[in-house]
Formats: structure tokens, sequence, C-alpha cells
């Protein structure tokens, strides 16, 4: 008889948003900044979305956030000013966790780079941070940070786009841990108003080569865009909308719930 | 992707295959750096361009295309002139390279004109272009209007005020121009709009990539389009004076025009190559743009290259008195130059440039932009040690745009126009 295996960081995404799938749900992944609009509100924010989530996506501010748009670049730029870097991100999740569902950082590369892979992943488990989303790292640069998160369990997670041919969609769905992150629209973070189209062919051609769970984001701000979604994705990343209730002094949770209804 | 210690005979490894046409490699790397660090929306968009650079620059048609263009429109090749006054002064035989006598007055439209042609032959329907000193959007509002494509210019808030008269010249030549006033309104924040416009429109839209930066194969193509600098150089100076010089300068912000003068010339290991960068007010961090010689290695605008950053891997603010230099990244090409020891990078304050615009301007009767100010002011004082060598500065372009600037600084024509208004 084997001994029963740890469970890796990375399963326990899969596990949250399979979790919400199998009741028939279709699984939210809130992001938010950190330290946005208020440093000292990070933890307390982050626990309250974590109860009405089943991931959520961390961000850390970025000096250049070039696949963003202005909702995010001006989170960014403030927490930035407030002080907020990775290294204090990892050292308040580490020090207030464990949290209500499994945190992914969504980070700019650099930052990450500047860390140092190998401390990256190690001080990762302990914060309770399972994955990680980069933006600004194509498949082909990410063999050395594959690596090092892989040593820990943790996952990198693919995004693909519309734009992405069918064989490097191919590619980018078998490469994913814990899921695959489906851009929804052509463009930056919170710009579109509305989805495209033929936004459901796409997600339907991704989620039939995905093994994992395939969450769609980028341009998700409204309950009955989540609820067109629904038959085509296992999960919706609302980002921009919930930065713009925070700024605005909304109640997360409650516009999550909404979202869900 | 450790950089710092490369062994020797890596160096040597290195350089040899440089010279050989070997680098950037296959994945876009110039040893350990470069790299396409872009968006997953973007990599078909550069896959594309990358098919397309390998198709077109070695077809011959295309390559016809391009001479004739840059005969008969961009007025090439550029003089190699001596400069009498300087050479006396500095106890130097110096010669200049005279971009600022290409069409719109730097060597900016060496690569505006080539990628603007290129993106016609791929079918583009829209150019995107980011500048700096407006120099770049200059060339490329001109190139743009030239293969009939309309285009839009990103400018950093800042610029636009230091650089008001390119911007009327952008409107003028019918582009539309963008002020940036996110980040920290410069080129960089420009650079950040611009690909963020590009993510939008992959398929439609061509980036117009204005320095030797960015995800493969930018820093490939831009080097390769403004080479014709150092060809020219190298040849016209061989006619001229027998042999090569001694020691070649040229500043660097991107390091586009620094790169088409070097890359010809970087197999001739008699003659010494010196980058200069934007020593700003100051050696302390945020107060300069000296990128090669006080940076880390980062990624940033898609290629892994050295960084000017902060110890927790944000990108740094930076300071130049010209708008050209003032960039916290620098071109892939020139982190590998520096690591191999085949290129020194130094750096010039804003007072240093500002004193060498002036002596270029009384000895020889050409007023420089204040990024090439900065390889004047950089040539200057390595004749003080060197003497009795010969120097080719590359005149990077004019500066007929700095006058915002210069009048601040120098305020020459305050007491005129003040006179003639009485
Ligand atoms: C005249 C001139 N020289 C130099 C530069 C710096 O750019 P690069 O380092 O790419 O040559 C600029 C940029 O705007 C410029 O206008």
């Amino acid at each position: 008889m084997n001994p029963p295996q740890p469970i890796r960081a990375r399963d326990k995404i899969t596990a949250a948003i399979r979790k919400t799938t199998a009741a028939g749900g279709t699984a939210l992944v809130p992001y938010i900044t950190a330290g946005y609009p208020e440093k000292d509100r990070f933890i307390a924010t982050l626990k309250a979305i974590a109860g009405a989530a089943d991931v959520v996506e961390v961000g850390v501010p970025f000096s250049d956030p070039m696949a963003d748009g202005v909702t995010i670049q001006r989170a960014s730029h403030t927490a930035i000013a407030a002080g907020v870097n990775l290294r204090w991100i990892l050292r308040e999740l580490t020090a207030a966790g464990p949290f209500a569902a499994p945190i992914v950082l969504m980070s700019y590369l650099n930052p990450l780079l500047n860390l140092g892979y190998r401390e990256l992943a190690a001080a990762s488990v302990p914060a309770g941070v399972c994955g990680f989303i980069v933006p600004d790292l194509p498949i082909e640069e990410s063999a050395d940070i594959a690596a090092a998160l892989d040593a820990q369990g943790l996952a990198l997670i693919q995004l693909v786009t519309p734009a992405t041919p069918a064989e490097r969609l191919q590619r980018l769905c078998a490469a994913s841990q814990g899921f695959v992150y489906a851009v929804t629209v052509t463009g930056i973070t919170g710009g579109a108003k509305e989805l495209p189209a033929e936004v459901t062919g796409y997600l339907d051609r991704v989620r039939a080569l995905a093994t994992l769970p395939v969450c769609a984001g980028f341009g998700v701000r409204r309950a009955e865009q989540v609820r067109n979604l629904a038959p085509h994705t296992d999960g919706v990343v609302v980002g921009s909308a919930l930065v713009e209730q925070l700024e605005s002094g909304g109640d997360p949770v409650v516009f999550l719930k909404a979202l869900r209804a | 992707m450790q950089t710092e210690e490369l062994l020797p005979a890596q160096r040597a490894d290195l350089l040899r295959r440089l010279v050989a046409g070997e680098l950037p490699d296959a994945r876009g790397r110039f040893g350990p750096f470069g790299g396409r660090y872009a968006p997953e929306t973007l990599m078909p968009a550069l896959q594309r361009l990358e098919e397309g650079l390998q198709r077109f620059l070695k077809d011959a048609d295309f390559q016809a295309e391009l001479g004739r263009e840059l005969r008969d429109w961009v007025g090439r090749p550029t003089a190699l002139s001596p400069a009498p006054t300087l050479s006396r002064r500095w106890g130097a035989t110096v010669y200049l390279k005279r971009e600022d006598l290409a069409h719109t007055g730097a060597h900016k439209i060496n690569n505006a004109l080539g990628q603007a042609l290129l993106a016609k032959r791929l079918g583009a329907r829209r150019i995107i272009a980011e500048t700096g000193a407006g120099q770049h959007g200059v060339a490329t509002a001109a190139a743009c209007a030239r293969v009939g494509m309309p285009c839009i210019v990103y400018m950093g808030a800042v610029d636009v005020q230091r650089q008001a008269p390119n911007v009327e010249r952008m409107v003028q030549l019918g582009a539309e121009v963008v002020p940036v006033k996110s980040g920290d309104r410069t080129l960089r924040a420009a650079i950040d709009e611009a690909f963020r416009d590009w993510v939008s429109d992959p398929n439609g839209s061509y980036y117009l990539l204005g320095s030797a930066v960015g995800p493969h194969p930018y820093p490939l193509l831009v080097r390769e389009l403004q080479s014709v600098i150092g060809r020219e150089a190298r040849a016209q100076f061989i006619e001229r004076t027998g042999g090569l010089p001694d020691a070649v300068f040229a500043c660097v912000g991107g390091g586009s025009n620094a790169i088409g003068l070097f890359h010809p010339l970087v197999g001739d290991a008699s003659v010494e190559l010196i980058g200069v960068e934007a020593g700003g007010r100051s050696a302390k961090l945020g107060e300069n743009a000296a990128t090669l010689a006080t940076g880390r290695p980062g990624v940033l605008h898609g290629t892994y290259s050295m960084l000017l950053q902060d110890k927790e891997g944000l990108v740094q603010e930076t300071h130049s008195i010209s708008a050209g230099l003032d960039y916290p990244g620098v071109g892939p090409e020139h982190a590998l130059l520096r690591a191999i020891g085949r290129v020194t990078y130094v750096s010039a304050t804003d007072d240093e440039a500002l004193d060498a615009l002036r002596e270029c301007c009384s000895a020889e009767g050409i007023l420089p932009a204040i990024e090439t100010a900065h390889a004047f002011a950089g040539a200057r004082k390595w004749a003080a040690t060197h003497p009795g060598k010969t120097l080719l500065i590359g005149l990077s372009g004019r500066g007929d745009k700095d006058m915002p600037t210069l009048s601040q600084v120098f305020g020459g024509a305050k007491k005129i126009l003040a006179e003639a208004g009485e």
C-alpha cells in the first residue's frame, strides 16, 4: 500500500472550483489588488472576499501593468505608493492565514524574478498561495519559474486568448495547472463593457481541450453575463468591476453574491 | 538567468557568435538577454512579425524599395563631417556621422521607414507608435504619410510639454497624438500605453516600436534597420582616412542609434566602442537614466535586459533632461555588449550634456539634440585622457525640438523677444 500523497497546493485550486461545479454552480474567482484601496484593510477585505469566493486572485501591484486597463492601473499605483509589494504581501498572508479559499497571486514577472523563483516558491507555501498567474510570461519563457513552482506543488496558470491559434491553445491547455484562464476579450482588463458575441463558441473550444476547469475573465462585471457564460465555463474571474466597487466604498461581498444570483 | 558571471571563454564565444550574425538566436536571445516576455494576446502577432522580418529583410524587392526610399526620401547616405574646431580644442581628430541631416532630423527615420514598409507588406491597417523626444513620433508620422497609413502616437504628458515643437510636427504630418497621463508620464508610460493599444487590436494594427527594445523580434528588427548608420560610417571613414577610428561614441536611451552605429563595428577589435547614458542630476537611483551603468537585470516591456528598479523589482522613475534618454530600460544587445566587455558604457550629466551642446553649436555650427549632446560630452571626457586619437561621434539628431528646454535653461532669446515687443 502506498502512503497517501499530501495534497499539492495547486490541486486545492482545482478542487475548490470542482466542488462548486459539481453542485451545478459556476465558480467565482474575484480579483483584488493587494492593499487597495487601503493597505491596512488588506487582510480584512481578503477574508471577507475569500468567504464569498471559490478561489481568490490577489494582484501584486506593478509599476508598468501593460495588460491592465485604467482601473487596475490606478489601483496598482495607489497600492505601490502606500508601500505594498511582493514581500509585504507574502508576510501579511503568512501572518493572517489560513483563508476560506485558495489564493492565487497575479503578478507581472519582474517582481517575481527580483525575489528569486526559489525563494518565491518557498515563501508561497506558508502564505497559503497555491498558484501564479503571470500576464507577461508566455510559455516559451516559463521553464525556470515553472520548475521552481513545481518543486513546491504550486500552479503556473496559463492564459489563453481568442487570438490563440488552435495548436497553441492545445499546448497551453495541456500545460496549465490549477485551471485554464480563458481571457474573454482581445484587449486589456476592464476595457470592454460588453463581452464579444463569439465568446461562448470560443469558451466551448477551450473547454473541449482542457482537462482542468476553465475560468473566463476580463470584462465580466454583471450577473446577467455570468448567467450567459455559465453553460460554457466552469468559473468566472471578476477583476476591474470588483476593484471599482472597493474604490467607491461598496460592499464587495454583497457585490459578489449578487453576481451569483 | 544568472548573467553577472560570464566566464572569459563564454564572453569570447558570445562575441564570436555576435560577429558571425548568430545572435539573437532562434529564441530571440543575445546570450542571456532578450527573449519575448509578452502578453499571450500578442504572441501570434509577434510570431507573424518575426516571420515577416525573416522573409522581407532578405527579399530583394523589399530591400530595393527600402534602399530607394532611403536615398530619395530620407537623403541617405548622410554625411561624415570632420569637426576641425572640436578636434583642435580636444587634441584629437573628430568626425561626426550626421544623422541630423536625415529627413525629419534624426536616425529614427531609418527604423520608422523600414518598419512602415514592412507593416504595409504585412497587411496592417493602422500604425501604433510611442515617442519620447518626439523624433520617433515625427519619423513615424512622416513614414506613415509616405506609405499611406493612419497612425496614432502615444507620448508622455511631460514629454508633450518639453518637446512641443515635435507635437505640432506630428499633427501636421497627420498623426493622432495621445498624451499619456498615467505612470511616469514619460517614454516608459508611452510604451505601456502603446502596448495596451496593440493588445486590443493585435491583428489589424502594427506596433512600430522606436528603439532597440521590446520583445523579440523588435531588438533584431530595429538593429537591422539602424545598422545602415554604422555600415555607411565605416565605409566613409575608410574612404576618408584609410583606416578606422580609435573610438566611437553614441548616446544610449533604448539604444537604437548606438546599436546601429556599433553593430557593424563590433568585429573590428581595434575600435573602442563607448555608449553614453544619461547621468541626469546625480548618480543616485531615481536621478538619472544610466541603466547599463547602475541597473540590474530584469524584465520590462517584453525583454530581459538591464533595468533600473528598486529592491522590490518595481521599475524606477528616472530623470534626464533629454526626453529620448529618459528611460529605465535598454536594449538587450547592449546588455550583452556590456556583459562581454565589448562596449564600455559611461554617463554624462544634464549639465555636461548642455555644455557639450553649446560647444558643438559654437565650434561646428551644428545644434545637436540634447540626447546627442550626451555622446559629445562622453567623447570630450575620453579625449582628455586619450590625446591624439581619432574619434567618431554618432550625431543622432538635431536639436530644433529642444527649444522649450533650451529657452528655459539658457533663455538666449528672451531679451531679444522682450526688446522686439517694446
Ligand atoms: C536624436 C536622438 N538621439 C537619441 C535618442 C535615443 O534613442 P536611442 O537610444 O534609441 O537611439 C533619441 C530618442 O528619442 C533621439 O531623438
